[in-house]
This record gives structure tokens, sequence and C-alpha cells, in this order.
């Protein structure tokens, strides 16, 4: 099973305040330590919000909203994810209780999530549409190319 | 609060991780493995005994390892060093006894590699070497390799003290071969896990097409081997090889329970995420290595097919050639068989009936119903659907797997419209 570990944003990290090199060096470890292990999938740090998009849909039905960052309340956004790869959700928890504490001032903060596994949805004929969908899709690109 | 199973659950995780680093580490110390895993299970008793009130130490990993070396002292002292073999155990010790903390974590990845070669080691038979290296090197318990083979829990037990007893008579040594050897020895490894992933990924028979653990398994202990031999092309190809084809895991069979054969795969669901990672080993592999072994020329093509947008879109002059390349490094007819899959693809239908009719006479096919149904689908091709038929028929007689059967049969009955 696969599980999202969510770095989630501070002020220093929002500010594009770069992160003490002790800091550096122990999330550095860390990750070797996940790769030796064999359970480290994917790994990514994300720039400040000052820098994203957000796009929403206050009207149900109409255009969405577009609107540039920065924006407010760190606790509430993302600064970065470690996809991992275990056998239980034990582990998971083990291996973000390993992870060093991401911020140091009180404010670090790390979201476990577990990702869909494909059999998780695939029963639902809702989702089955949706495939019929994305796969024509993936026809009509191929059309295009 | 924390109940006592959650503690329990935590522990069995903690066990997983820890394990493996454990076992070799106490190999390297004792010599013998079968006394480091008993001495390890011990330390993991006593963990079950107290985490729950004194809760989980912060590095567990090396409470569990200074836990397991008081009992290898116990254990010297209660022997008194009568036999030579504990003397050579106190030598041991005596030298690591200053720095757990180097023996947890320096060299760590080398005592994972000898222990990996020595679960490996050719005096063990196949079935032996992938239940012990599932059991030491994968932390399974005795019921997990079980059940993912689909015999009984005594039999994998039986199978792993006979395993660590052979290991024993034979005076294997806790080493990484080198030389000539090392070649040798390193494709035994790799032959295990792939063994391994392919028991997981095609079941031979019941109606269980897909045995998802051991895929898991056998694709992170890969992971790991390409972290601890980190300049052996042929571990980047084999890593590359499960990644790509776990990419398709949840394609090959649809939601009814049948399998899907690759061509007609849905692609917008094959993991993506996989076949980049399988796609960078590959190239890892090609980088490493002058001339590609027989692992990473298998990831090439499922490569080709990874990388084609569409089935249509496949490149089957590519995988034609790298078959042939696979054929002159290993010959065997099971690769003949595919590359004719891959010319009748790549140049028509009769082409690969020609490979194909040339492996009639061959015996260690006999038993193989890929054979006919290969011939059969070429048939069809060709509009020779009655003699199409009988092949699918002759497949469908031929194969253990239920589904696999069923699927044969329906292509011998459309034969027939």
């Amino acid at each position: 099973m696969r599980f999202m570990m969510i770095v989630k944003a501070t002020t220093d990290s929002e500010a594009g305040v770069m992160p003490s090199q002790e800091l550096i060096d122990a999330m550095q470890k860390y990750n070797e330590e996940l790769v030796k292990a064999g359970v480290l999938l994917a790994a990514d740090g994300l720039q400040p919000t000052s820098s994203g998009i957000r796009i929403s849909y206050p009207e149900p039905g109409e255009k969405p909203k577009v609107m540039d960052g920065p924006f407010t309340e760190a606790k509430e956004l993302i600064a970065g994810y470690t996809l991992i790869e275990v056998k239980s959700r034990e582990e998971a928890i083990e291996w973000a209780l390993r992870m060093p504490d991401p911020h140091g001032y009180g404010q670090g903060e790390i979201e476990l999530r577990q990702v869909f596994e494909l059999e998780d949805v695939v029963a639902n004929p809702e989702s089955l549409a949706k495939e019929a969908t994305l796969r024509k899709q993936v026809k009509e690109q191929k059309k295009g190319w | 609060m924390v109940t006592l199973s959650q503690t329990h659950r935590t522990i069995d995780a903690i066990w997983r991780m820890e394990s493996a680093k454990l076992i070799a580490s106490l190999t390297r110390m004792l010599r013998d493995v079968g006394v480091a895993e008993d001495l390890a299970q011990d330390a993991l008793v006593i963990a079950l005994e107290r985490w729950p009130e004194t809760g989980i130490p912060d590095n567990p990993g090396a409470w569990l390892m200074t836990t397991a070396k008081r009992r290898a002292i116990d254990l010297m002292r209660r022997t008194k060093l009568r036999d030579q073999k504990y003397v050579e155990i106190a030598r041991g010790m005596e030298y690591k006894e200053e720095d757990i903390d180097q023996a947890l974590d320096g060299e760590i990845g080398d005592d994972l590699l000898r222990l990996v070669f020595m679960t490996c080691h050719p005096v063990l038979s196949p079935n032996a070497r992938v239940a012990l290296t599932l059991r030491l090197l994968c932390g399974l318990t005795t019921d997990e390799i079980a059940r993912s083979f689909l015999v009984a829990e005594s039999t994998i037990a039986q199978r792993i003290v006979r395993a660590k007893r052979t290991l024993r008579a034979e005076k294997v040594p806790f080493k990484v071969p080198t030389g000539e050897q090392r070649k040798k020895r390193l494709s035994a490894v790799l032959e295990v896990i792939y063994l391994m992933f392919n028991e997981g990924y095609s079941a031979t028979s019941g109606d269980h097409w897909i045995r998802p653990l051991l895929c898991q398994e056998a694709l992170r202990l890969g992971r790991v081997l390409s972290e601890i031999a980190p300049h052996e092309s042929e571990v980047y190809g084999l890593v590359a090889l499960m990644e790509i084809q776990s990419s398709r895991f949840k394609t090959r069979v649809s939601a009814t329970g049948e399998p899907v054969l690759l061509m007609d795969q849905n692609r917008a669901k094959w993991d993506r995420l996989l076949i980049r990672r399988g796609l960078a080993a590959l190239k890892r592999s090609q980088e490493l290595g002058s001339t590609l072994g027989p692992y990473a020329l298998q990831a090439a093509i499922s490569a080709c097919h990874a990388e084609a947008p569409t089935a249509d879109e496949t490149d089957w002059i590519r995988i034609a050639a790298l078959y042939e390349a696979l054929s002159r490094a290993t010959p065997s007819p099971i690769i003949e068989l595919n590359r004719a899959v891959a010319i009748s693809m790549a140049f028509g239908p009769s082409f690969g009936l020609q490979i194909v009719d040339e492996l009639s006479g061959e015996p260690s096919l006999k038993r193989y119903h890929l054979l006919p149904s290969v011939r059969g689908d070429l048939l069809v091709k060709l509009g020779r659907f009655g003699e199409a038929r009988t092949e699918f028929q002759r497949a469908a007689s031929m194969t253990r797997n239920d589904r696999e059967k069923e699927l044969l049969l329906n292509r011998a009955n459309e034969c027939e419209s």
C-alpha cells in the first residue's frame, strides 16, 4: 500500500527561507534510508505559494475562478511530499515518525494519507464509466498526434 | 489511547523494517545465520513483552540490536566457550562490542549483501532459496510465505529449517564472492528475486491470478539490492523489468477477474510512476553495462510496450531485434516463441508461423500451453480457423490456470463462427 507523507508549509517555507544546512542534511539522510529500505517511490519539495495558482469553483456550473498566490494559512498549505510503498499502515506511521521535524520552530507538521488503490474504486460503476471515457480520450489524443 | 494490539502491530512493522539488518549484523558476528535469526527473534519476543509497558523506544532498531547482542553474550557464557565455534564467536564479539552503532550503520549494506548471497546460495534448492530469502531479508512470517505459495505452513517451516541446516553443514561463508564467481553468484541472487516476482505475478495454478505480496517483496528487495550493489548493470536491469511489469499489475485482470492480455490492456491505467522508475533503472543499467544482460534486455522489451501510447503503435521491429539479442544471450525455446510473436507483429503472421513450426518438435515445449496458443493466434490471423480452433483447445487442455483455460476455450469457440 502507498502512503503520501505530506509536509505542511510553515511561515519560513512560505517566505522562501531555505531550511538550515542541518535540516537539509538530516532530510537527505532520511531519504537515503527510505531508498535503502526500498520503500521510496517519489519525493519532491514545492515552491512557496507565492508562485502558485489556485483554481476554484465558487459557483457550480460557472467558470472557475483563477487566483494567483500567495495563499494564507500556512498550516493548510503543502510544502512537499514523499510517496512510500509499505506493507502496513503501522509501517507508514513508523517511517513518518522517523522523518526529521520539517521545521524545528514548533510549526513542523507531517500529514500521512493513504493512496487509493485501484481495487478501492474499481467496483464503482461511476468509476468504470470514467475509465471508459479516459480510454476514449487516449484514443482521440493519438489521432491528434 | 494505544491498545495492546496496536502496539503489537507497530512492533510487527518495526520488525519488518529492522529484522534483515539485525540478522545480517548478527550473522557477521556469529557466522551462523540460524543462531543469528534465533537471537534476533529472542530480541523481538523481549520487545513484545516490554514495549507495551515502556512505550516504543526512540531508536527501536538500536534497541533490538543491543538486546540481541546481550543474548549472544549470554549464550556464549552458558556454553562456556566449550566448542570451537563459540570461541570464534567470542572473538568476533570482542572485536565488535565497542561499536554497535557502526554495526547498525556503516557496514550494514555490506552485511545485507553478504546475507543475500548466503540465502541465495546454490547449495540450496531454488524453493529453499526463495523461502529463506523471504524470511530473512523480507521479514515475512512463515505463515505469510506459506499463503503466498499456497502451501502448508509446516512445509515452509521445514524448508527453512532444512535450508539453515544445509548452510551450516556446507559451511557456506558469510561473504560476497569475488571475481568470476561473483558474476555467477549474483545471477543466482537475481534469479531468486525474479522467481519470487514471477510466482506472484503469474500464478501457475488455482484461480489466484495475482499474488501481490510476493511481487511487492521482490521489487522492494530488488530496489534494496540496487542500493547495496550499485555498480551491477543486471541488478538495475532486473529492477527495471520488475518496475515496468508492476506498472501493469492492475490492468492484467478485468473487473470480473479475467486475465487481460498486454495488447488489450487499458494503457491509461498503467502506473506512470512505476514506468518512469523502470525507465530510469533501465537507463542506469545501460550506462553500467557495455552489453545488456538478459534482465536488461527483457526490461528493454517491456519498455517498448510501456512507451507505446497505444497497442497499434508498438515498435515491433525493435522488439523483434531485442528478442534476437536475448535469444543469443540466453538461448531458450520460450524466448524463440516470443521472438516469433514479435516477428509476426513486425513482418506478418506467416513469418512468425515459420519460427513456431520449427519449435513444434522442441521437447521442452511439449507441455507448454503457450506454444499451441501462439500458433492458434497466428493461424487466426492467416484465416485458418479450423486449425486455430484445434490449437486453442490443445492449449486449454495444457494450462493449469483456471482463468487462462476459460480464455483459451473462448478463443476456440470464437473460431467456429
